[in-house]
């Protein structure tokens, strides 16, 4: 399978070099913004053992919330000065963060709260219903039509090596990824409020007696994760456009990210977001024997089946008992 | 049963009357409980049916202004209805009997009325293949079967696909489990979409869907023998729709019976232990794997049967039928009607596949024109979806058991609000149920 996998690339990579170098780099790109979106997942996994399907539609409802921030609030458009889109983008950010933050902790206080002693399936179910709210929150506020943001960032080349290009507005997303992964690193690994969170998912009832409060390290997680959301919606926007259920398909494909990487694996999700982002750039664009953009996300979930089934605990997790 | 009784002033002729009233009742509710318990217990069902059978003939005179909802269905729409009702009792099996969370049920459903599409219109202009099949002429090539049997088939080959879906995947807990049976609820409705042009054989029309698929019928000679529509569709409205109407609720009743007798088999048992505590199911000797591939496989074949009942409703099957939401819409009918429980599952059934066909832009129009100012008006089936997510996370918060929720649920969901009460007592529990269900 693998082998057969790596062939087909080296085919395609000997074919059309151009364009599969560029595909890489869009793969690496979109994944990137898929990581964000996957670590929300994987943070809230580890925690409290839940797939928070309503993290999809925080994803949207701050993309909707951001654009109009962009385009209502802070009017940015083409015709402003490269000191003021910085501005402007750095303050959205922060605020779609925040607002990210206080949806998915809320969330997390309204519904699942109240559900801590409730079987985990009774838990997944209100998480799937909350997923519903969200969206219909989404589409109340901002209607059905797609939201974009104006190009503010050049689509210029940060550079062309024999025909590969990296374009800024995708260099871009590195800029901003890569510091806030190291931001989230040091936050999880060194901070008092990180430890916490780890010995709350090894075990809650212990970090309880050791003094630490549980309730409000769940919060904090969740609001990390909305926040992640937050920066990853600004992101997504400045590529993509966004509706209402835009989040769902696309946590879906972030959650499977999280999944391969080994769920509750932050390094795990990071990785498997980069995976993800590679196949689908490579099905999506390549020519030779390629799948295609129609049987893109249907390879996307084969794979995540195909995970649970054979390697329930991901890439980089350990064994959990999920799994046989 | 008497109503709230006022006693605002005490009066001696109102008491008397009161009195007799009372007296009557009860010697109505002694009569009616020296009725053995079978009868008795199948009187509330029967009358059902009965109002059921007739609606086609009453719905026309029924008022159309009643407040809030305005009408009742139309039979057209009930027929939709009582399909979602099918669908949503043999959830029911895999989701409330056996404890499975199944987020992809819509792959059944599709996989039925691909079934049916393909084995009953002329989706294969390759071939020319007759069985049975009605009002159908020889000369017209694809494969047309009798949908009677295309029912069955359909049913047979959407078990076998849970069964292929469930094998690999029902080792996986819990959440896993939903996911798998979500990507797989995912993957099927695309694979329908896409596949149009597998390698230039056009296996499912892509978008457009199959259409005109077969409807059923009786043929001439059943017609002539003792008088059974020769075929459904060749009449003149509203006939068609109630030949549907007809035929959907005994397939429902169908449903419900089998439901029922399995709840009761030795599988069933097998299915409940398996809910509540799986280890202890497995340590006393139930075949884990077999028993949950088989409440797959019975929940599949529902499902089946109620796509290929659509496909031939509609006659035709469009990849936009089987949407993610469906399978959302689906569960909520299983939880707001109380996991397990089917008398609970056909209700809330009932009402939220009505609110889907038509009651939502009823009660829409009804609180625009009547609660809602002229300047905000809203439009209510927009949120249906958000509407469903509300019921699902109140349910689960303030009522998990559901509207009329089984007993034995019941017991199990008050035990773990009581905080995990010892094996001991579940066990002790376990037994007396047991006991006290033995006849």
């Amino acid at each position: 399978m693998v082998a057969l996998l790596i062939a087909w690339l080296v085919v395609n990579a000997i074919k059309t070099p151009t364009d599969f170098f560029n595909i890489i780099l869009i793969g690496i790109t979109t994944g990137l913004v898929y990581a964000l979106v996957a670590l929300g997942y994987t943070l809230v996994y580890g925690i409290l053992q839940l797939i928070n399907f309503a993290h999809g539609d925080v994803f949207a409802l701050s993309g909707l919330f951001a654009s109009t921030l962009i385009v209502s609030e802070f009017k940015l458009g083409t015709d402003t000065g490269a000191l003021g889109i910085v501005a402007g983008l750095a303050a959205t950010f922060a605020i779609a963060a925040a607002f990210g933050a206080i949806v998915n902790s809320s969330i997390e206080f309204v519904a699942y709260r109240r559900l801590r002693s409730a079987p985990r399936l009774a838990v997944l179910i209100t998480a799937v219903g909350m997923s519903f709210i969200v969206q219909n929150i989404s589409l109340a506020i901002y209607d059905v039509n797609f939201r974009s943001l104006p190009p503010l960032i050049s689509s210029g080349y940060v550079f062309t090596l024999r025909g590969v290009h990296y374009s800024w507005d995708a260099f871009f997303v590195v800029l901003v990824t890569v510091p806030v992964l190291l931001l989230l690193s040091w936050l999880v690994k060194t901070t008092k409020q990180g430890k916490a969170m780890r010995a709350t998912s090894q075990d809650p009832e212990a970090s309880a007696m050791m003094g630490i409060n549980v309730n409000r390290t769940i919060s904090f997680t969740f609001a990390l994760a909305g926040a992640l959301a937050g920066v990853g919606a600004v992101l997504y926007l400045v590529e993509f456009n966004v509706r209402y259920d835009s989040g769902f398909q696309l946590g879906l494909i972030a959650f499977t990210a999280a999944v391969l990487g080994g769920i509750g694996n932050l390094t795990g999700a990071v990785l498997g977001a980069l995976i993800i982002g590679l196949i689908q750039s490579c099905s999506d664009g390549l020519s030779w024997f390629a799948p295609g953009s129609d049987w893109t996300r249907s390879i996307v979930f084969a794979i995540l089946i195909a995970i649970l089934v054979f390697r329930p605990e991901g890439l980089l997790g350990e064994r959990t008992p999920e799994g046989a | 049963m008497p109503g709230p009784r006022r006693r605002a002033r005490p009066s001696f002729r109102r008491y008397a009357a009161e009195r007799a009233r009372t007296a009557r009742l009860d010697r109505a509710a002694a009569a009616w409980r020296r009725i053995p318990a079978r009868p008795r217990g199948l009187a509330p069902v029967a009358l059902f049916v009965c109002l059921a059978v007739t609606y086609p003939f009453y719905v026309q005179s029924l008022p159309t202004n009643i407040p809030v909802i305005l009408t009742l269905p139309t039979v057209h729409d009930a027929v939709s209805i009582l399909v979602f009702v099918i669908m949503a009792v043999g959830l029911n099996v895999v989701v409330g009997y056996a404890g499975l969370l199944d987020l992809g049920y819509v792959a059944f459903y599709a996989i039925g009325a691909y079934t049916a599409g393909w084995l009953a219109s002329g989706q294969f202009e390759q071939v020319k293949v007759h069985f049975g099949s009605i009002g159908v002429s020889s000369s017209e090539t694809g494969i047309h079967i009798s949908i009677w049997l295309v029912l069955l088939l359909a049913g047979i080959v959407t078990a076998i696909g849970g069964i292929l879906i469930g094998l690999p995947t029902l080792r996986l807990r819990g959440d896993y489990l939903a996911i798998v049976t979500l990507g797989f609820g995912e993957i099927i409705p695309q694979f329908v979409r896409n596949a149009d042009n597998l390698h230039g054989f056009d296996l499912t029309h892509g978008t457009f869907g199959i259409s005109p698929i077969d409807a059923p019928g009786f043929g001439q000679k059943l017609h002539d023998a003792v008088g059974l529509p020769v075929r459904y569709d060749d009449s003149f409205p509203p006939t068609p729709d109630r030949l549907f109407f007809w035929t959907v609720l005994a397939i429902l009743l169908f449903t419900i019976f089998c439901s029922m007798r399995l709840r009761d088999s030795r599988l069933g048992r097998a299915w409940i232990a398996i809910r509540e505590d799986e280890t202890a199911a497995g340590a006393m000797g139930i075949p884990l794997m077999r028993t949950k591939t088989w409440a797959y496989a019975i929940g599949a074949f529902f499902g089946g049967v109620a796509g290929a009942y659509v496909a031939t409703f509609n006659s035709g099957a469009f990849p936009s039928q089987f949407d993610f939401n469906i399978s959302i819409f689906l569960l909520c009918m299983v939880i707001l009607g109380g996991m397990g429980s089917i008398w609970g599952v056909v209700l809330a059934g009932t009402i939220l596949a009505w609110l889907n066909v038509e009651g939502l832009a009823n009660i829409g129009s009804w609180l625009n024109s009547n609660v809602f100012p002229a300047q905000h008006q809203i439009d209510v089936p927009k949120y249906e979806f958000g509407i469903y997510g509300i019921i699902i996370v109140l349910m689960m918060l303030f009522r998990p058991i559901g509207l009329i929720p089984e007993r034995r649920r019941k017991r199990e969901i008050e035990e773990g609000t009581r905080g995990q009460m010892g094996e001991g007592a579940a066990a002790y529990a376990a037994a007396e149920e047991s006991s006290g269900e033995r006849r």
